[in-house]
């Protein structure tokens, strides 16, 4: 299927990427063992596929694979996540005593707890700026969201994940 | 009050997405809005907890494995049910997709073993830069006084750039030896902590790392750019160390 040099070309232009691929998936997923399926399918797909990568940014290319397997999936399996907008139950869960844990472990759950409450498409966008680093550009191109768009997309996500955040913060200190 | 901007632009700007002129005109607007000033504030805040909070979830050992072996089992079978139609799509092309895929998989272990032992010896390097007297050759964090260093020293030329102004200084430079060959090693730091730069010309593919990982406690992270190779490790966080790779190359 792909020669040789195309071979060494996936090699040294997708395959690095596999960290952020398997990131992405992790947290539209919020499951380990889904993600890495999923990731596994992505990076077949995008090696049958990489004739059709016209150069360019292959991180957002394999992204875009990835984002896409992973709505499949849930379509598939978990449809009621593509619908509800906030995740009450996951948000709810109390939260462990704060003495009762190291600072920085409790902040990550904390941080983790308040993320995947998010609706995946507020969460997604989010990883991307502030995990990926992608530019609104490249943010546009993985999610398919118009670029003009993403700014508001952004500002939206943002503003839930600090309320929520606020609210857990107010939980815990009484 | 409530500003319309502290909901909207006010994210561009802060993502550096606005254009110079509206950025302009939006710091003028945040020169009189508290509620912009304080909506700034918050949005540094939660970035900053975002990155330091240890959320990215690189890819595991395991997966690795498993994507290698899947591509080497593709080639084999080319059949079950990952590949359904697709099985007809491959038999035309199954010799060559079978040398190609076997191909990947040598490469794929290959790099693998090569990557064990990179990545053990630019931690022995970084923890040997530790040591005092060890960091660097040439100490400055004048970009002008560091790249010049580097002339006749080595037969490439790396690229020195201080970040002083974005948080990470650049405090000098030093040689050090990768796999046989002279590198060029840049040290910043971050926080107090340090971080070790390792550039080379990448010779015919370069070496294959992973694009990032952790090891010993340090998180250290790998890519090329043109024809040289990058190589990035310190104890910070990998959200610190993203960051300073897409100062380097955004």
């Amino acid at each position: 299927m792909l020669h040789p040099e195309e071979e060494a070309r996936f090699a040294q232009l997708v395959l690095p990427h596999l960290d952020s691929a398997n990131n992405l998936a992790r947290w539209i997923l919020r499951n380990r063992a889904d993600a890495e399926d999923v990731v596994q399918e992505a990076m077949l797909r995008a090696y049958r596929f990489f004739s059709r990568f016209r150069g360019g940014n292959a991180r957002a290319w394999l992204l875009q694979i990835v984002r896409n397997n992973c709505y499949t999936w849930l379509e598939k399996n978990r449809p009621a996540e593509l619908m509800t907008e906030f995740d009450e139950e996951l948000h709810l869960r109390p939260a462990a005593t704060p003495e009762s844990l190291a600072a920085q472990a409790d902040e990550h759950r904390r941080l983790k707890d308040a993320l995947q409450a998010l609706p995946p498409r507020a969460r997604e966008v989010l990883i991307l700026r502030e995990l990926e680093g992608c530019s609104y550009k490249e943010i546009g191109e993985i999610t398919g969201i118009p670029i003009g768009t993403v700014m508001s997309s952004l500002s939206r996500a943002r503003e839930r994940l600090q309320q929520i955040l606020t609210r857990t913060a107010a939980k815990e200190a009484s | 009050m409530n500003c319309e901007l502290s909901h909207s632009t006010i994210h561009g700007y802060f993502d550096g997405e606005l254009d110079a002129v509206r950025a302009l005109e939006f710091e003028r607007h945040l020169e009189g809005c508290t509620e912009c000033q304080s909506a700034l504030e918050n949005l540094e805040t939660l970035r900053a907890r975002l990155q330091q909070g240890n959320l990215f979830e690189p890819a595991s050992p395991q997966l690795r494995e498993r994507i290698r072996k899947q591509l080497l089992g593709a080639a084999k079978t080319a059949s079950g049910p990952r590949l359904g139609w697709q099985r007809w799509f491959l038999l035309p092309s199954f010799a060559a997709l079978t040398v190609a895929l076997l191909m990947l998989a040598m490469f794929l272990t290959q790099s693998h073993r090569q990557e064990e032992r990179v990545t053990a010896e630019l931690i022995d390097a970084h923890v040997r830069s530790l040591q005092p007297g060890h960091l660097t050759d040439v100490q400055s964090t004048d970009q002008h006084t560091v790249k010049p260093w580097f002339d006749g020293k080595l037969d490439f030329v790396p690229p020195v750039v201080d970040y002083s102004d974005r948080g990470f200084p650049l405090l000098g430079g030093r040689l050090d030896v990768l796999e046989g060959h002279d590198v060029a090693a840049l040290v910043y730091s971050r926080r107090k902590h340090l971080i070790n730069l390792f550039v080379w010309p990448s010779r015919g593919g370069g070496l294959n790392l992973a694009s990032s990982g952790s090891r010993q406690g340090y998180n250290w992270m790998a890519w090329q750019s043109g024809d040289m190779s990058f190589y990035m490790i310190s104890d910070v966080s990998s959200a610190d160390l993203r960051e300073l790779r897409s100062l380097i190359h955004p």
